[in-house]
């Protein structure tokens, strides 16, 4: 009974974290129909960035992950800019081999120059028991993973339903030629999403690094991770994205807890192909239909 | 309505590979106007319309708007301009509440000060939008749909809207009422360049017309003047523009 108990509310908590590294390459599904292969990757080079930033030259994370954000924004930007946009109009798979060379550009880079070995960004705060009661317990980590998630979809929520910014997105998505008509720059907005997607990659490169370890070529096994968040929770709908985390998450620990640890990652990715087959275009999707 | 011009197509080609839509179009639309180009299917009228708005490129020509060039400008730089156009299909954004189609409309910088007292005269021209303000657009009527594309392309407070299939797929006594708003906004100063499908009609509702066969323009001069019978043979493509 315990051990349910826990398990209901790990799995719950790593939904969140699930949920958040999802966020990014739904967005970006959503709003430009493109699938982006170098998700997971670009959490990862952040989670090294962190790294780097808080051990060589400040002191503090935070101010760490901010000087990260942007970096990973004007990255992001560039990227999108000056690659992504220069093939998007061509149809699906051009756009989606550049952001399949970047992801392997970005682990070789990586592996060069800190080697294969596994890294952490843990916190002393991460491997404290914050909560801790006779059914279960809660670590630091997974309580910030979780907290962090809500907020951070939560805010985006806010911008894409509420400001001329996030309307502007949602246009360009809705029908681009008219949005042009309004006066939007289509283009442009692409690259500002691109960027907003590389900030929440951030957030979770910080979350990832700071409850798990990290190597080089860690983006693919996140990446299909997002991927199962996004499928689940419809591409393009945020709070489809915290859904998907949250049933993923829950599936994932369930399935440890009844079949044993060797059938959590199965267990996700089963739920998963139910859902599917029960509803296609995911729980919550409103992605570009093409 | 004056003798100025205040768009100007001047000797423009586009062609989609090797295929010519449009050549050597030339066009003088006048301040305060309403024009009505009229063609078949075909005939290069939605070509030309979006070469205007920048959707595509000219290779040949020049398009001057209120004596400014913008020839090969960006679509969202010469909206800034002050013409803007209601889609073919209307386009407008599915997935948003009709207020938030209405919002998009104003969405340059400038006109957002502005856009309280833009809804209000918008309301006051179209009152089932202000009805349905909430409603999602998506389940709007094609009526109201069109009425929205129009509404939004006021929005932006413009000198000139251009019109694409202004009337396609709507009942009669709906484009009696749109045609009705088009001149009332039309009193009010706004140019208008107008596509319909019907011949009498378009001659009727406007100033001026331009009749446009397999990528040129054949025929032009006001619209009472015009002699309806010969432009229906050009609309129509039969005797002496088979």
């Amino acid at each position: 009974m315990q051990l349910l108990i826990q398990s209901i509310v790990t799995g719950i908590l790593l939904g969140g974290l699930y949920a958040i590294i999802g966020v990014g390459m739904s967005i970006i599904f959503g709003i430009m129909g493109l699938t982006n292969i170098a998700h997971g990757n670009l959490m990862i080079l952040s989670s090294f960035l962190i790294m780097v930033f808080s051990t060589q030259f400040v002191d503090s994370i935070i101010i760490a992950l901010l000087i990260t954000m942007v970096c990973m924004v004007i990255l992001g930007f560039l990227f999108q800019k000056f690659l992504v946009n220069a093939v998007i109009d061509k149809g699906d798979e051009p756009a989606l081999l550049v952001t399949f060379g970047l992801s392997i550009i970005i682990q070789n880079v990586l592996d060069l120059i800190f080697g294969a070995d596994a890294r952490s960004i843990a916190s002393d705060f991460a491997q404290v028991n914050v909560v801790s009661t006779k059914y279960f317990s809660i670590s630091g980590a997974y309580l910030a993973n979780f907290i962090v998630a809500i907020l951070v979809i939560a805010a985006l929520t806010l911008i894409i339903r509420g400001t001329y910014l996030g309307r502007a997105i949602r246009s360009a998505s809705d029908n681009t030629k008219a949005a042009e008509l309004m006066g939007v720059n289509t283009k442009l907005y692409y690259a500002i999403t691109m960027a907003i997607a590389m900030l929440t990659a951030c957030i979770a490169g910080l979350l990832v690094g700071n409850t798990f370890v990290f190597y080089p070529y860690s983006g693919t096994q996140y990446l299909i991770i997002a991927f199962g968040v996004v499928v689940i929770g419809g591409m393009g709908s945020i709070v489809g994205t915290m859904l998907g985390g949250l049933i993923l998450g829950l599936g994932q620990l369930l399935g440890a807890y009844f079949f044993g640890t060797g059938a959590q990652i199965l267990s996700g990715y089963i739920i998963m192909l139910v859902l599917l087959t029960i509803r296609p275009a995911g729980l919550l999707s409103n992605a570009k239909r093409k | 309505m004056t003798d100025e011009v205040i768009l100007r197509i001047e000797d423009v080609d586009v062609s989609y590979g090797d295929f010519r839509a449009i050549h050597d179009v030339t066009m003088d639309i006048r301040r305060g106007s309403i024009t009505s180009l009229i063609g078949a299917n075909g005939a290069g009228k939605s070509t030309l319309l979006d070469a205007v708005m920048g959707i595509n490129k000219p290779q040949k020509g020049k398009i001057i708007f209120n004596g400014e060039d913008i020839t090969g400008m960006r679509t969202s730089m010469i909206v800034r301009k002050g013409i803007t156009m209601a889609p073919e299909g209307s386009m407008i954004f599915e997935g948003m509440s009709v207020k938030e189609n209405l919002l998009m409309g104003a969405y340059i910088p400038e006109k957002r000060k502005k856009k309280e007292e833009l809804i209000e005269r918008v309301f006051t021209l179209f009152p089932v939008l202000k009805e349905k303000e909430k409603q999602l657009a998506s389940f709007l009527s094609g009526g109201q749909r069109q009425m929205l594309a129009i509404a939004r392309a006021i929005m932006s407070d413009p000198k000139m809207i251009i019109c694409d299939e202004i009337s396609l797929g709507l009942a009669p006594v709906i484009i009696g009422d749109i045609f009705e708003r088009v001149h009332e906004i039309n009193g009010s100063g706004v140019t208008f360049l107008i596509v319909d499908q019907e011949v009498h009609r378009s001659l009727e509702n406007s100033n001026y017309s331009y009749v446009m066969v397999k990528g040129g323009v054949v025929m032009s001069g006001a619209s009472a003047e015009l002699p309806e019978d010969e432009v229906k043979d050009a609309f129509f493509g039969i005797n002496k523009y088979a």
